[in-house]
């Protein structure tokens, strides 16, 4: 009892997230959103300028690149290198927002080859805050806060009723893609899509899609 | 899709290697993504810095000369520039005397002004940020990102460049042009969607007895579509938006502004009937220009602009300028 070993780590899915597993999400994020572009393309073309698509996967590929180039060590570091490569790259709204809040999570984490689902709670919420502080968007503007936000809340009830980090990610993947969904019916208040002001409904938020596919991609790898 | 290009990634940056070659008072710096004066920095000059999408050509690089902006650095199409390159330029402009940012208002512009302002404090540089939000067709800013940048960022470039030309300081620059924008209203119409390289095909489908009234310069659809009508309604509808938002008394700058596909004979009837209507209602025009200078890729339209303009406003407009997309007196 008590002694190390105790509690296996295989065959469970992941308990924490090492630095691999954070390039891994990455990576599985780039391929999610390379495969989901012409997807993405589509719902910002009724309601945006139709390049949401291109520019993430332009800031994803080169995302992949930088951690390929000097994989980072820590959990922490890995997800600050991404958000920086993204705001670097994406350009838009959402080049700042993702990058913000991929950065804003790193910087949350301790400094340890492994973070836990806990720690993970807290990183994915300074995220959310960093976007909302940037972007000044609320619940139900119709913006990825709509996939983000449930997302982070089914992670944190997940890992409150003792999920490990593989079911926690799939919960907070399913609550994403639910939120993206519901984000139909809404009129936009914030970003490009608002200036077609009630022409606004009927339509996903193509932001919140891809919020959507990055916590897919979580669940994927976790 | 059917556009003189060869790749779609790589448009902005071959077309800015063409500007660059056609332009040699220009520096361009293609892999940092700014264009600015080759003689920058100015020591002791307030440096004017805009940017935003691409396909708003000649905005803003086409702007970039004496009298008017420093640098201009230039996004993707239709995609606001990174941090990065906005701190780059700011960088290359400052001449010691501060810089002013001049920025249309869309969410992602000014996210990464914002982001780069604070990047050139840090090493710094004093920045004064002009937002520009001349668009009326946006009424309600509560519910919205709030009125969007047009035609109006030209008067400002242009009338902001030349006082800073003649020496004023940094603080006097930006008010200067936070008064133009705030003089200023803005109103589009839009005949036919726009083919981004990216997307390949037309951003929404128009009927070809429908057009786009209230579009911004990003190919979204507008606020409301309507019938085609004469043009004469067309520029009554547009000034009516633009007088009912904002009360004009006194003498008018008028711009009339081509979306990137409407001829020029088109663009001289519609001033014909700004004129003819403006001299209707009382308003007297004090300056006027007429052609395509804040575009929106392919987009047959037209946009209305009117600025009441103080006497300074008016004396800065004449003043000289002398850059690839606007040049008189020089």
């Amino acid at each position: 009892m008590g002694r190390a070993g105790a509690y296996p780590r295989i065959a469970l899915g992941c308990l924490s997230m090492d630095a691999a597993l954070a390039r891994d999400w990455m990576r599985a994020a780039a391929e999610a959103i390379a495969a989901g572009a012409d997807g993405l393309t589509r719902l910002d073309s009724a309601i945006g300028d139709g390049d949401h698509g291109v520019n993430l996967h332009r800031g994803f590929t080169a995302v992949v690149a930088a951690l390929e180039k000097s994989p980072p060590e820590t959990v922490s570091e890995v997800l600050v290198k991404s958000g920086a490569t993204l705001m670097s790259r994406v350009g838009g709204a959402s080049g700042p927002l993702y990058g913000s809040a991929l950065r804003a999570a790193g910087k949350a984490l301790p400094a340890t080859p492994e973070v836990q689902p806990a720690d993970l709670v807290t990183a994915l919420r300074a995220g959310l805050a960093a976007v909302r502080k940037l972007g000044g968007a609320a619940a139900g503007d119709k913006t990825l806060i709509d996939a983000y936000g449930p997302a982070v809340d089914a992670f944190e009830e997940a890992v409150a009723g003792g999920a490990d980090l593989a079911g926690a990610a799939g919960a907070a993947a399913r609550a994403a893609q639910a939120g993206a969904e519901a984000t139909v019916p809404l009129q936009a208040r914030k970003g490009r899509a608002s200036y077609l002001g009630e022409r606004s409904i009927g339509h996903q938020d193509p932001g919140a899609a891809s919020t959507s596919l990055i916590f897919g991609a979580l669940a994927e790898v976790a | 899709m059917k556009k003189f290009i060869n790749d779609p990634a790589d448009v902005v940056a071959q077309s800015l290697r063409g500007l660059a070659a056609a332009h040699p008072e220009l520096r361009v710096e293609v892999e940092e993504g700014y264009i600015v004066r080759a003689g920058a920095p100015q020591p002791g000059k307030v440096a004017l810095v805009s940017g935003g999408g691409s396909g708003h050509e000649p905005l803003h690089g086409g702007f970039v000369g004496p009298g008017m902006l420093d640098a201009a650095c230039p996004g993707e199409v239709f995609t606001s520039p990174v941090p990065d390159q906005i701190l780059a330029a700011t960088k290359a402009a400052d001449g010691g005397a501060g810089v002013v940012h001049i920025v249309k208002n869309y969410t992602g512009d000014v996210m990464n002004f914002q982001l780069a302002g604070e990047l050139a404090g840090e090493e710094g540089i004093s920045v004064e940020t002009v937002l520009v939000d001349d668009d009326v067709a946006v009424e309600d800013s509560t519910w919205t990102a709030g009125r969007r940048g047009t035609g109006a960022t030209l008067l400002v470039e242009k009338i902001t460049g030349a006082r800073a030309e003649e020496g004023g300081k940094l603080g006097e620059v930006a008010a200067l042009g936070r008064e133009v924008n705030a003089a200023s209203g803005s109103f589009a119409y839009a005949l036919t969607a726009v083919t981004t390289p990216a997307a390949g095909r037309p951003g929404f489908d128009l009927p070809a007895d429908e057009i786009e009234a209230g579009v911004g310069i990003h190919g979204e659809p507008g606020r409301r579509r309507e019938k085609w009508r004469p043009a004469k309604e067309l520029v009554r509808s547009a000034l009516d938006a633009i007088l009912t938002a904002k009360s004009f008394s006194g003498p008018v700058i008028v711009l009339v502004n081509g979306l990137g596909a409407t001829p020029l004979i088109e663009l001289y009837l519609i001033y014909g009937e700004v004129a003819a209507h403006l001299e209707e209602r009382g308003v007297t025009i004090a300056r006027q220009l007429v052609g395509n200078y804040v575009t929106s890729l392919d987009m047959a339209g037209m946009s209305v602009t009117l600025c009441q303009a103080t006497d300074e406003m008016i004396r800065l407009w004449d003043a000289p300028v002398r850059t690839p997309g606007l040049r008189w007196g020089a």
